[in-house]
């Protein structure tokens, strides 16, 4: 199978008045289709600025970014970006907030406004869609931040700690939340984190990267024997604390 | 999914009955307000009064001071010789015009200095440099340069809402969140759409607040203008009051004054609660109280 990402030698280094700091050093994978893989790495290894080459937000010095197969030039259509923090605009309603991508797009008309409704009714935010953020908990606020990345249907999601604002009872919520829609909605996903455990509860593979500048560690296929594949059953497979205890070692964290 | 569930019923509970204890919370507010308000009337109230008695009473001399009664009478007077709503619309025009041309070229050219860094760079020495220069200096220069009339006027109040509103929308534009901005970046979208669906809306209460710093330069730089210049206004009615000493004039025009600013003043509080309801800021504000 084509894979869907593929990653090529992609090295960053940024330029400061006090000289030139490496962020990323000769970085390959490939990711196929309807997989999610997960980059862990210890704070500073430049795993957030490689999610932002991938989506094209920043070009690497060197190197390349292939999805399907064509070289990523400038932001693409074809990812789609969670940060953080669901950053909905406090000025805009729900629905006029999971609309902003296809507006920014110029694609907003009658069908994809259509789809954005649908999403709201699927995931239970329909009731919500003439309140302001501020109304909504937290976890309701990244699924409607989720809606927005997926209503102008990207192909391949890009998760850049996108739990990490959460309090760790929300954020289990959420991550299995969203880990679910993304399953449902079969996209590819790579998500930028710093919690291991949720690296291996979520993924089918993980990417470590090593100290800055950030070089390719090891790659781990998680398997994991537990009856249904949702994160928190998978917290409970025997395997689970072997792929903790392998990649704990391998980011090497002194403090 | 229980969460939406239970946020909904939350909702729904804010908008039923309100409970016996929830009432008389509501009623103390009530009564609270009540007692500030009337405290403030008896204090305008006893202040006037006092005036009057003291005038009247031949304990302070009227002629420096003015008294009430004097000031209605010269109001009356004003009026009946067709020049008060002429006096009091020159200055008001005047301070409207400059209060927009201050409000609109201040957003633009804040604007003009986000998009361009360099350009921003540039400037910003003359922008402390203005910033701090006494600008009413200035009002001869604009006289000889303009000429006298209600065009140095305006020009004069310009020059002293101009920097401020500059400063202050730029300073909101500077505290808007990356990540917004990268978001936007992240769906293809331009340094334009950056603007208009990010900058502006969330800068809006750096905007309102320069506006509203703006309503006082505004007056400030109207009557500076109507004292280097005119021949009408209430500037022109406090100075020439001064001159003749005709202190009753003064007093009614600072008068009169007080109540124009602060009428322009609720103008600009409502403009901000008319456009925060409609992009549903509202609720905050009452959460708040």
């Amino acid at each position: 199978m084509k894979p869907v990402v593929e990653v090529r030698g992609v090295a960053m280094t940024y330029q400061s008045p006090n000289g030139e700091i490496q962020a990323l050093d000769n970085i390959d994978f490939a990711v196929s289709e309807g997989e999610f893989v997960s980059i862990v790495g210890p704070s500073g290894c430049g795993k957030s600025t490689l999610l932002s080459i991938i989506s094209g937000l920043l070009s690497p010095t060197s190197g390349e970014v292939l999805l399907y197969g064509e070289r990523n030039a400038g932001s693409s259509k074809k990812t789609g970006y969670m940060l953080q923090k669901d950053h909905l605009f406090e000025w805009r309603t729900i629905l006029q907030n999971v609309l902003l991508g296809v507006e920014i797009q110029k694609a907003l008309n009658p069908e994809t406004k259509e789809k954005a409704i649908n999403y709201l009714k699927t995931y239970g935010l329909y009731e919500f869609r003439n309140k302001y953020p501020e109304q909504l908990s937290g976890g309701m606020r990244q699924r409607a931040a989720l809606i927005r990345t997926l209503v102008p249907n990207p192909q391949i999601l890009l998760l850049d700690e996108a739990f990490s604002a959460l309090d760790y009872q929300t954020r289990l919520a959420v991550s299995e939340d969203i880990y679910d829609i993304i399953r449902k909605e079969k996209k590819t996903a790579i998500l930028v984190t710093h919690d291991i455990s949720e690296a291996i509860s979520m993924s089918d593979r993980i990417v470590v990267l090593s100290h800055r500048p950030g070089r390719l560690k090891r790659i781990h296929n998680i398997k994991l024997s537990c009856t249904s594949r949702t994160p928190i059953n998978c917290r409970e497979a025997p395997e689970f604390r072997y792929y903790f205890q392998e990649i704990w070692r391998e980011l090497d964290i002194h403090v | 999914m229980s969460e939406p569930a239970a946020a909904m019923s939350a909702v729904n509970s804010q908008l039923s009955e309100i409970s016996p204890a929830h009432a008389q919370y509501l009623n103390m507010l009530k009564r609270k307000k009540i007692t500030v308000r009337a405290t403030q009337f008896i204090i305008l109230f006893l202040c006037v009064a006092l005036w009057e008695i003291l005038a009247r009473a031949a304990i302070i001399d009227p002629f420096i001071t003015s008294q009430p009664s004097r000031i209605i009478r010269t109001i009356g007077v004003l009026y009946n010789e067709g020049a008060l709503f002429q006096h009091i619309g020159v200055t008001c025009l005047e301070t409207i015009i400059g209060f927009l041309l201050g409000t609109v070229s201040g957003v633009l050219c804040a604007i003009a200095l986000w998009w361009s860094k360099f350009l921003s760079e540039v400037s910003e020495p003359y922008l402390v440099v203005l910033n701090s220069l006494p600008k009413i200096a200035l009002g001869p220069v604009f006289i000889v340069w303009i000429g006298a009339g209600p065009v140095a006027i305006i020009v004069m109040t310009l020059a002293i809402s101009l920097i401020v509103t500059i400063l202050e929308v730029l300073n909101g534009f500077m505290g808007v969140d990356q990540q917004k901005i990268k978001l936007v970046h992240s769906f293809g979208g331009t340094k334009y759409q950056v603007l208009t669906k990010v900058l502006l809306p969330a800068s809006f209460p750096s905007i309102i607040n320069a506006l509203k710093v703006n309503v006082g330069l505004s007056w400030v730089g109207v009557i500076v203008g109507e004292f280097l210049v005119s021949r009408a206004g209430l500037g022109y009615l406090i100075v020439y009051g001064g001159q003749v000493f005709r202190l009753d004039l003064v007093m009614t025009s600072v008068v009169i004054l007080g109540i124009a600013a602060m009428v322009m003043y609720q103008g600009v509080v409502w403009f901000e609660s008319f456009v925060l309801r409609k992009n549903g800021h509202a609720q905050r504000e009452e959460k708040d109280w």
